[in-house]
């Protein structure tokens, strides 16, 4: 009944601090039990805490996952709620920047990529495209290109083993056993014009 | 950072020059928050702007951009005249005693060797006199003429406070304020901590402003020190990771080299490797590198690298020019000379300088290969997005790609920080859609081009066939694995020499320490410097023991810093010659009588006797180097040039353009502009509401800076009539930007050599793609051209103009 | 679930003139170090994402400032003053936080005339509770730091709540675990006090002669307290309120009112009220609304004094 008093009937009739009183005439003065369990419940009970780190700039600070929905029997990791700093952390101690407390929002940002696309030549749309036909149709575009491409030996005859005519830009937030599995990828392919984020 | 970002908390007196660490790295940024409060450190900030970190500095001087040699050869004037030396550290633990051989010279901005047709030195005079068994020889009396110190004193002596005051725009009393606080860190038992960013390295003089700050703290006594050294703050979570794994086009894991095409076999290789020590008693520790080579090449290549072909040596590309950087890539491109591209979780267009260049050249490539989190705007280059990105589809014949990936709360591994630290991280969340891990997809496409190649044959299969790929689940290597791998194993028994019935190492474990790698190919190790991460122990990089008995914020046990879980580089330097610390209060190691001890691990063999071995041995000196023989394309002591696009002449060099020695592409030379056209000094940066191109996608983030502005001060904005929040154009010879506009008391035009030059601040943060706003990319205007040694991009200083005007335009919306 | 002890709450017999003392030992702060802000708005994003609040993305006009205002989803909010100080002539950029203070003596709670809107706990939190809120406005005209702001979708006031769901289970509010800098602390009043002097010893010994600590006691103090290096001119941190705040006396003097009011005519208005509603439904507030509230209220007031 308190929430239906509406403004109008306090300030339009008797006066606010007036009608305060009556309320309390009526037998409202209980409301403090009811008042403080309305705070609204801790929100992070029931969820599943993960350790992980900030994947913004190179302070490295400790950030908690917690996420709803995992099953563990299912190798579900469920749904990420919220984020907050790693108090344990001896760099952050719990604290992130504006970017890091926001980080919800990165991961469930409207325009992550979700699916694979291609955009043909020309064309000015995208279009969906399964993975195996993706990765097979990039899988043959390399190797035509390297197999038109590829120097073995340089003009004086030197064994120089070099493909030079695709690139790869390697990222700065993927992990270290990232990084080394496509150094392998890369290399083994003869591939030189590699590089990272490093000066930018 | 050759220091920890909780060390920082030691330190007497932090200098943030090169970098904006309250706005970039804000939590790193709370350490110098924590020494201010808790030791009465001070803050100096150098920048040209007053910005976050000057907003909580003791001392703020302001500096025109692209000036910082000039100021800091200023302060190391400054620290000889006023004799604020460091003068056993330096006489014992820097080359200042060397003796430079005759003919080495410099005059009007250039050394000796310089060929201008070239763009290039002959560095063969900027060497030591050796004697007859090849050590270097040296005067501690320091009265030789040519030695190092002399040199340094006559090559400093011109950047006299006025000289600062002129070219830096830097007030005398202002620039005098500043070295003397420096000045006072001279004494062994104080310390000053260096924190610089991209505002040093993106200039086309990048490493020679680290490199003199470098200088200056070894003068001063600061490096190795708890509380000093020189901390590289880097900008993205791992790319102290992606560049110790080597992804960058000559590089091998742990900062070795690919061969280049003259060294046609592994020996020739190894011979400018070797790294002979030039003192007598010194350890070069890059003695070790044919250990560190062959076990890569094993970890590579496994049972395919063998003696009998020089463990695989042609498997290798061989590099043919220094480097193929992002420039010389998207210039390749944009000559056509290039068909096929993959970004993988990188958005080159907005990151990039001279977009509108780097647009056509994408639109040059055959197919484009974007693998991300985020929609990125590389992977839309093609998009019409009327003037934020103006394009014809019809007539742009790329193959684009779009694979969607996890990012870091869906995947599990380590990344390192700038402190060094291999963080292990787990994943909890699942990944959205049909999004999968880069792992899986480098391994698809790996599985694919190998099978292509198995079916069809083709151009050298050898390599790709000879891969090591011995994973549980080829498909997609665990995180464990690949750890495993880079940390190294023993690949066959090693016995014992002195006693064959014992093991030194045992086929299968995993190796401990890059100590135990060998040559001979019974270790297999794909980056020596992370070796030690994941032993038989288990994964050091998931350590999370917090404690720190010291209260010296070592953290020995949280997690693992490369090298060899040491924390503070050079950490030998802390302690005087005969191995007492400088200040033992925050002491890193220290000489006991039989060994270096203390909370640190020692940057040294552990019994290496004090008074023998100098303290920097990744030098094959021993010292740390105020005079740089041969290995700095542009000189062996920094000079003052100005950027590419001035508004100023070089006062010390008033022939030279840019660094004679960075590399300029034809037609980029072209489209500098100069300052009658384009008369304002602009610079880039990040805000700290935003990262990069990535959190304008972030709905909160967006909404915390919404919109691309730049910064001006009171006098321009009244000069060109713009009032705050007024739409304007900038533009630089290579195109326009339309941002709004911020008037500021922040920015204040410099007096240059007696004329104001102003400022123009562009944030970087803003595309056509996420939730703020659109935005023009703030890399429209930066000029094509990088350092002359690693090739950063100039983005801190160019020039532009700015004026009023109307709103941008979108495309009409398609239905 | 803990719960927390009321201290008063508005509009109810016995919740102005306090039925329960704020509790020494257990009374909150939160101490802002102005001194120590970066003005990253780690504490903006974080209150945003702790409280489950989106805001709509707006414009830049010129400054730093975003959002522009406090609303009714953004709590708290970073001011950015460029400041030109006349005795050093230096400039200094001076940050501070902007949000409710939560005051010992609320302004806001005194001028809510909906019973149990506004609560203030034994610790000193002023919360305010949506259920029994009407969106009437008048928090907003009784406070004296101009922080309340009402939705216009929902019609009710919103503003900090000091993380009173953190602090019942025993965590400090999302905004000071975040700062990075540690600009923002919590702890027990007593403590942070504490803090603020060893902050301003600091301070001084770095030539800001006047720092001291911000916690008025024209409002009774506050459990957000501030660290100013001037804290003799609060308004040059973006216009913050005098040492010598108060709240309005129109406020002060709704307290007569309620004791000038007879029981019977009051029974009667209160009846009258749920009647209404039963019809009608709850009213939007208007214009008009705002206008005849402001002339009953005028006239009760003349009529009390």
């Amino acid at each position: 009944m308190l929430k239906d008093v509406s403004r109008r009937q306090f300030l339009g009739t008797a006066g606010a601090g007036v009608a305060g009183t009556a309320i309390g005439a009526f037998g409202f003065d209980g409301a403090g039990e009811a008042l403080a369990a309305s705070i609204r419940p801790f929100k992070l009970e029931g969820t599943t805490e993960t350790r992980n780190t900030c994947p913004y700039c190179s302070v490295g600070c400790g950030v908690i996952l917690y996420s709803k929905g995992a099953d563990k029997a299912a190798g579900k990791k469920g749904q990420l709620v919220h984020l907050e700093g790693d108090p344990d952390h001896p760099t952050n101690k719990g604290t992130l920047c504006p970017k890091g407390s926001a980080l919800l929002d990165f991961v469930k940002a409207e325009t992550r990529t979700k699916e694979p696309m291609v955009r043909k030549p020309g064309s000015n749309k995208w279009e969906p495209i399964s993975w195996d036909a993706a990765l097979d149709r990039i899988a043959r575009l390399m190797k035509d290109d390297r197999d038109a491409n590829f120097i073995a030996k340089n003009k004086d005859g030197a064994t120089v083993n070099r493909w030079i005519s695709t690139g790869f830009l390697a990222a700065s937030a993927t992990t270290n056993e990232t990084a080394w599995a496509t150094y392998k990828v890369v290399r083994s392919a003869g591939m030189l014009v590699f590089d990272n984020q490093a000066r930018v | 950072m050759t220091n920890s970002w909780q060390d920082i908390k030691n330190t007497d007196l932090v200098l943030i020059m090169g970098g904006n660490a309250a706005e970039a790295h804000p939590c790193g940024f709370k350490w110098v928050t924590e020494a201010k409060a808790n030791r009465g450190a001070k803050l100096i900030v150098v920048d040209p702007r007053y910005t976050r970190s000057a907003s909580v500095a003791d001392y703020y001087a302001p500096i025109r951009q692209g000036t910082d040699i000039a100021f800091l050869l200023g302060v190391i004037n400054y620290l000889i005249k006023n004799d604020k030396v460091q003068w056993e550290y330096t006489k014992n633990y820097t080359n200042a005693a060397f003796i430079v051989k005759e003919g080495f010279g410099y005059s009007d901005g250039l050394f000796s060797g310089y060929d201008e047709s070239k763009r290039d030195y002959d560095r063969s005079s900027w060497d030591y006199e050796y004697d007859e068994q090849g050590f270097a020889k040296v005067d501690t009396t320091l009265e030789n003429p040519r030695c190092v110190w002399n040199l340094l004193k006559a090559h400093v002596a011109q950047y006299t406070p006025e000289m600062v005051e002129r070219i830096c725009g830097t007030p005398k009393d202002a620039f005098l304020k500043v070295a003397q606080m420096i000045s006072e860190t001279s004494a062994p038992d104080k310390v000053m901590t260096s924190m610089y960013a991209l505002g040093w390295t993106q200039h086309s003089k990048g490493s020679q402003n680290i490199r003199c700050m470098a200088m200056l703290q070894l003068i001063l006594g600061n490096m190795g020190m708890m509380g000093g050294g020189m901390n590289a703050l880097r900008g993205h979570s791992n790319i102290q990771g992606l560049t110790d794994l080597g992804l960058m086009s000559n590089l091998i894991p742990g900062y070795l080299t690919l061969p280049n095409e003259r060294e046609s076999d592994i020996d020739t290789y190894m011979k400018t490797r070797g790294f002979k020590e030039l003192r007598p008693n010194q350890v070069s520790f890059w003695r070790n590198y044919r250990k560190f080579f062959v076990s890569f090449q094993k970890a590579m290549w496994g049972d395919n690298a063998r003696a009998d072909n020089q463990w695989g040596y042609d498997f290798l590309p061989k590099m043919d020019v220094p480097s193929y950087d992002v420039l010389r890539a998207f210039e390749m491109m944009h000559q056509g000379k290039m068909n096929g591209y993959f970004c993988q979780g990188f958005n080159p267009l907005m990151s990039f300088p001279n977009k509108n260049k780097i647009k056509a050249a994408l639109g040059k490539l055959k197919f484009l290969v974007v693998m991300d989190p985020l929609k990125t705007e590389t992977a839309r280059f093609w998009e019409n997005h009327g003037e934020f990105n103006q394009s014809d589809p019809a007539k742009v014949q790329t193959e684009v790609f779009e694979l969607p990936t996890t990012c870091f709360a869906e995947d599990e591994g380590s990344l390192t920080n700038s402190s060094r630290w291999l963080q292990w991280h787990w994943a909890g969340a699942d990944a959205p859609g049909q999004a999968k891990t880069d792992v899986w997809i480098m391994s698809q496409l790996y599985k694919r081009l190998k099978a292509l190649y198995e079916k069809e044959g083709g151009a050298y299969p050898d390599a790709i066939k000879a891969l090591t790929w011995n994973y549980k689940d080829p498909n997609e290597p665990s995180p464990e694995e690949l750890a495993r791998e880079f940390n190294g194993y023993v690949v066959a028994d090693v016995p014992d020499p002195a006693d064959p019935s014992k093991m030194l190492l045992t086929k299968g474990k995993q190796m401990v320490a890059f100590a135990a790698l060998r040559d001979d190919g019974t270790t297999a190790c794909g980056n020596w410097i992370y070796c030690g991460s994941f032993t038989e122990a288990g994964n050091m990089m998931a350590r999370r023991d917090n404690k720190d008995p010291s209260g010296l914020g070592v953290h020995q046990n949280w997690a693992f810093a490369w090298p060899a879980n040491r924390r503070i580089l050079y950490n030998r330097a802390s302690a005087d010659v005969s191995g007492k610390a400088w200040d033992p209060k925050r002491s890193p190691i220290a000489w006991d009588g039989t060994k270096w001890s203390g909370p640190d691990i020692p940057d040294i063999a552990p019994t290496a006797k004090p008074e023998t071995v100098m303290p920097f041995i990744m030098t094959n000196e021993g010292v740390g180097r105020l005079f740089v023989h041969k290995l700095m394309k542009d000189g062996p002591f920094p000079v003052h040039y100005e950027p590419f696009e001035s508004p100023v002449p070089n006062l010390v060099a008033s022939k030279v353009r840019g660094n004679p020695a960075a590399r300029v592409f034809k037609g980029d030379m072209e489209q500098f502009g100069d300052a009658k056209e384009f008369p304002f000094a602009a610079t880039t940066y990040r805000l700290t509401e935003h990262f990069h191109y990535w959190s304008k996608h972030n709905a909160v983030n967006a909404v915390m800076q919404p919109e691309l502005f730049v910064e001006i001060s009171e006098q321009l904005a009244e000069l060109r009539g713009i009032k705050k929040g007024d739409w304007v154009r900038v533009d630089s010879n290579r195109g326009y930007i339309k941002a709004k506009a911020v008037v500021t008391k922040r920015i204040k035009p410099l007096i240059c050599d007696g004329k104001p030059v102003h400022v123009v601040g562009i944030p970087i943060h803003w595309g056509f793609m996420g939730a703020t706003k659109k935005g023009f990319g703030a890399n429209v205007l930066s000029p094509f051209v990088g350092d002359a040694n690693i090739e950063t991009p100039e983005f801190k200083a160019f020039l532009v103009d700015i004026k009023p005007t109307t709103p941008p335009t979108d495309a009409p919306a398609t239905s | 679930m803990a719960t927390l002890e009321i201290a008063r709450q508005s509009a109810t017999r016995g919740g102005i003139t306090g039925a329960l003392p704020l509790k020494d030992t257990f009374e909150v702060a939160k101490l802002i170090d102005v001194s120590k802000c970066i003005g990253c708005k780690a504490c903006q994003t974080a209150c945003l994402e702790w409280n489950d609040l989106r805001e709509t993305v707006g414009v830049n006009v010129g400054v730093y400032d975003n959002p522009h205002d406090l609303t009714e989803n953004s709590w708290t909010l970073m001011r950015y003053t460029e400041w030109d100080n006349p005795e050093t002539g230096r400039l200094e950029w001076l940050i501070r936080k902007d949000g409710c203070m939560h005051c010992a003596d609320p302004g806001c709670l005194k001028a809510c005339p909906s019973p149990g809107a506004i609560v203030q706990y034994t610790n000193g939190i002023v919360d305010f509770q949506k259920d029994a809120c009407i969106g009437c406005g008048y928090c907003v005209k009784g406070c004296p730091f101009n922080i309340p702001r009402i939705s216009k979708a929902t019609e009710k006031a919103y503003k900090c709540t000091l993380c009173v769901d953190r602090v019942s289970v025993g965590q400090g509010p999302a905004c000071a675990k975040a700062c990075p800098t540690q600009a923002i602390s919590f702890g027990t009043k007593a403590q942070m006090k504490d803090l603020a002097q060893k902050r301003i010893k600091d301070l001084t010994s770095r030539g800001y002669k006047n720092a001291g600590l911000y916690d008025p006691p024209g409002v009774g103090g506050t459990h957000v307290m501030y660290v100013l290096h001037h804290a003799d001119k609060p308004q040059v941190y973006a216009s913050l309120p005098g040492n010598d705040v108060k709240i309005s006396p129109v406020v002060e003097l709704w307290k007569g009112v309620t004791k000038y009011a007879g029981m019977g005519l009051i029974a009667f208005a209160a009846v009258a009220g749920a009647v209404h509603h039963l019809i009608v439904g709850a009213n939007r507030v208007t214009e008009h609304d705002e206008q005849e509230g402001k002339k009953t209220l005028d006239g009760k007031i003349k009529e009390s004094a």
